[in-house]
């Protein structure tokens, strides 16, 4: 056989297929079946019925909404000063606010844990407040890249037009910056959003003992409860598809993920 | 002026919530004390521990190996598959890169989960063969490094491929020879990439490696549950020389960028 480029797809796709799309079809066959082998809702409306799990539900989204909110609120304001700041090195600088990033995350946590030990006493006291800590300081990296890159590629002769025609500086900001660096929001709020729903890790690492969308995982997987743990990854991944449709930000994930690296 | 200060102020208090409990780790990685408050001694205790405890030299040396090895096989996988999907027809091509932005955007712990339930769960290939673990990582890391070729090969002039070609070289060593060398720099930044994903993995590992294996984040966060006073403070010294690696690797990796920069404004004072 001659050989062609084309046929170099062929090994990676079966590779996608096998590891890729495999898993997520044994996924639904699990959801749906019980440890007999047959079809059922069960996992389903257990899900949506039950009280614990709900709560799961509802403490993920607090957390995650608080969470990517004061990595917003503090995430936002330094990559704006970096981004229109004229300090000579600016990539350097920014580097510093990246760099924590390729620190191995539970080693950081280890590190905020012990200082959050010193400070407040006794960490089992504030089990929401540790974890909204603990997810801004792992996760702010990945808020600050993608706004900076959208703001600093923002066109300045914008800004300076909006001034000669007499906006003063809060309106430039309020009418042109911001507006236009909403897709850099948008692409660090999907980056912040979802791991928070599922990292937890960082709850418990932080005496947060209580669960997360991500920690029911975890529990089944520790109980061998295959089926239910196949339900929770489904309803954890329809969110996702759902997230990512709306933000329409499959493109930026891998630049958001690969840091400056991409 | 005020205005001036207030956001350098900003800027260096987040840096300091970014940088500050690494820091006091380090130096208190350096001490006798086991715990951070008061300062007891100078000492290198830590670091003996870290790098003569078997436990704790296996659990490193297999995080890296691991690494490099996941890092390695993703690399070749990608790259063949980034080249193989840019030729291919747009089905087919479509087809790659949708299945490959799935490990992109889903979180970890559903990849890490659905591997395991494919893998151990319906086709019992035991986790201590290592299998599931490798195949994870390479799972997690190989639509990465697609990503970072792709655009490489987006930008490439064709056209001296089919010079190459129509110069006598067979397709496989225009392939090599002509194609790839082009593509080199997407090629290393996709290995870069694979190593720290693997590195910094914690849920893939978790759902997928033998009992007995462990990497640092697995490790690390089991450690932690425990009340090993001697691996606790151990650990620190780890965070510090990893801080340290990274910081050089970093450095490193923009001290040409730096030199570049620099000569530009330079350029501009003048």
């Amino acid at each position: 056989m001659r050989f062609s480029r084309k046929s170099l797809g062929i090994p990676y796709a079966v590779f996608l297929v096998i590891f890729v799309a495999a898993p997520l079809l044994f996924l639904f066959y699990y959801a749906f079946t019980n440890g007999q082998g047959q079809f059922t809702l069960q996992n389903f409306t257990h899900f949506f019925t039950d009280p614990n799990t709900l709560g799961t539900l509802y403490y993920s989204f607090s957390i995650a909404l608080v969470t990517t909110l004061v990595c917003l609120l503090l995430a936002y304001p330094t990559a704006y000063i970096l981004a229109t700041s004229n300090l000579r090195s600016q990539s350097v600088i920014l580097m510093l606010f990246i760099m924590p990033m390729w620190i191995n995350f539970s080693l950081r946590i280890t590190a905020l844990k012990e200082i959050l030990n010193v400070i407040e006493g006794n960490l089992a006291m504030h089990p929401f407040l540790n974890a909204v800590v603990g997810m801004t300081y792992d996760f702010m990296p990945f808020m600050i890249l993608p706004i900076y890159t959208t703001i600093s590629r923002l066109d300045g002769a914008l800004r300076e037009a909006a001034m000669d025609l007499g906006a003063n500086t809060v309106q430039t900001f309020l009418r042109v910056t911001l507006p236009l660096s909403v897709p850099g929001i948008v692409s660090g709020v999907s980056m912040v959003f979802l791991p928070a729903m599922t990292n937890y890790v960082v709850l418990d690492m932080l005496y947060n003992s209580t669960y997360i969308m991500g920690s029911l995982i975890g529990s089944y997987f520790a109980a061998y409860d295959w089926h239910g743990g196949s339900m929770i990854s489904l309803i954890l991944l329809a969110m996702i598809c759902i997230f990512t449709l709306l933000t329409g930000n499959e493109e930026d994930a891998a630049g958001g993920r690969g840091g400056a690296l991409l | 002026m005020m205005w001036k200060i207030s956001r350098r102020l900003f800027l260096f208090l987040i840096l300091v919530f970014l940088y500050l409990p690494i820091l006091i780790l380090a130096v208190y990685s350096f001490t006798e004390s086991t715990n951070i408050g008061a300062i007891r001694g100078f000492s290198l205790d830590n670091y003996v521990t870290l790098f003569t405890t078997p436990e704790l030299t296996g659990m490193i040396a297999g995080t890296i190996t691991l690494a490099i090895g996941a890092a390695a096989i993703a690399t070749v996988l990608g790259t063949i598959g980034a080249i193989g999907a840019f030729y291919s027809r747009k089905n087919m091509s479509a087809f790659i890169s949708t299945l490959n932005q799935i490990p992109v955007i889903n979180a970890d712990v559903v990849t890490g989960f659905s591997i395991c339930v494919l893998l151990v769960v319906a086709l019992h290939i035991s986790k201590d063969s290592y299998i599931p673990l490798v195949a994870g990582h390479v799972t997690l890391c190989a639509p990465f490094v697609f990503l970072s070729v792709m655009p490489r090969i987006q930008q490439m002039d064709s056209s001296i491929y089919e010079a190459a070609l129509d110069l006598g070289a067979t397709p496989f060593k225009a392939l090599t020879q002509v194609l790839l060398p082009q593509i080199v720099p997407g090629i290393v930044s996709g290995f870069a990439l694979a190593v720290t994903l693997s590195l910094d993995d914690y849920f893939i590992a978790m759902y997928t490696k033998p009992a007995t294996f462990d990497t640092i984040s697995t490790y690390v966060v089991n450690a932690t549950k425990g009340a090993q006073t001697t691996i606790k403070t151990a650990l620190w010294a780890l965070s510090t020389v990893i801080f340290v690696i990274v910081v050089l690797v970093v450095l490193a990796a923009n001290i040409r960028a730096l030199r570049k920069e620099s000569r530009e404004g330079g350029r501009r004072a003048e």
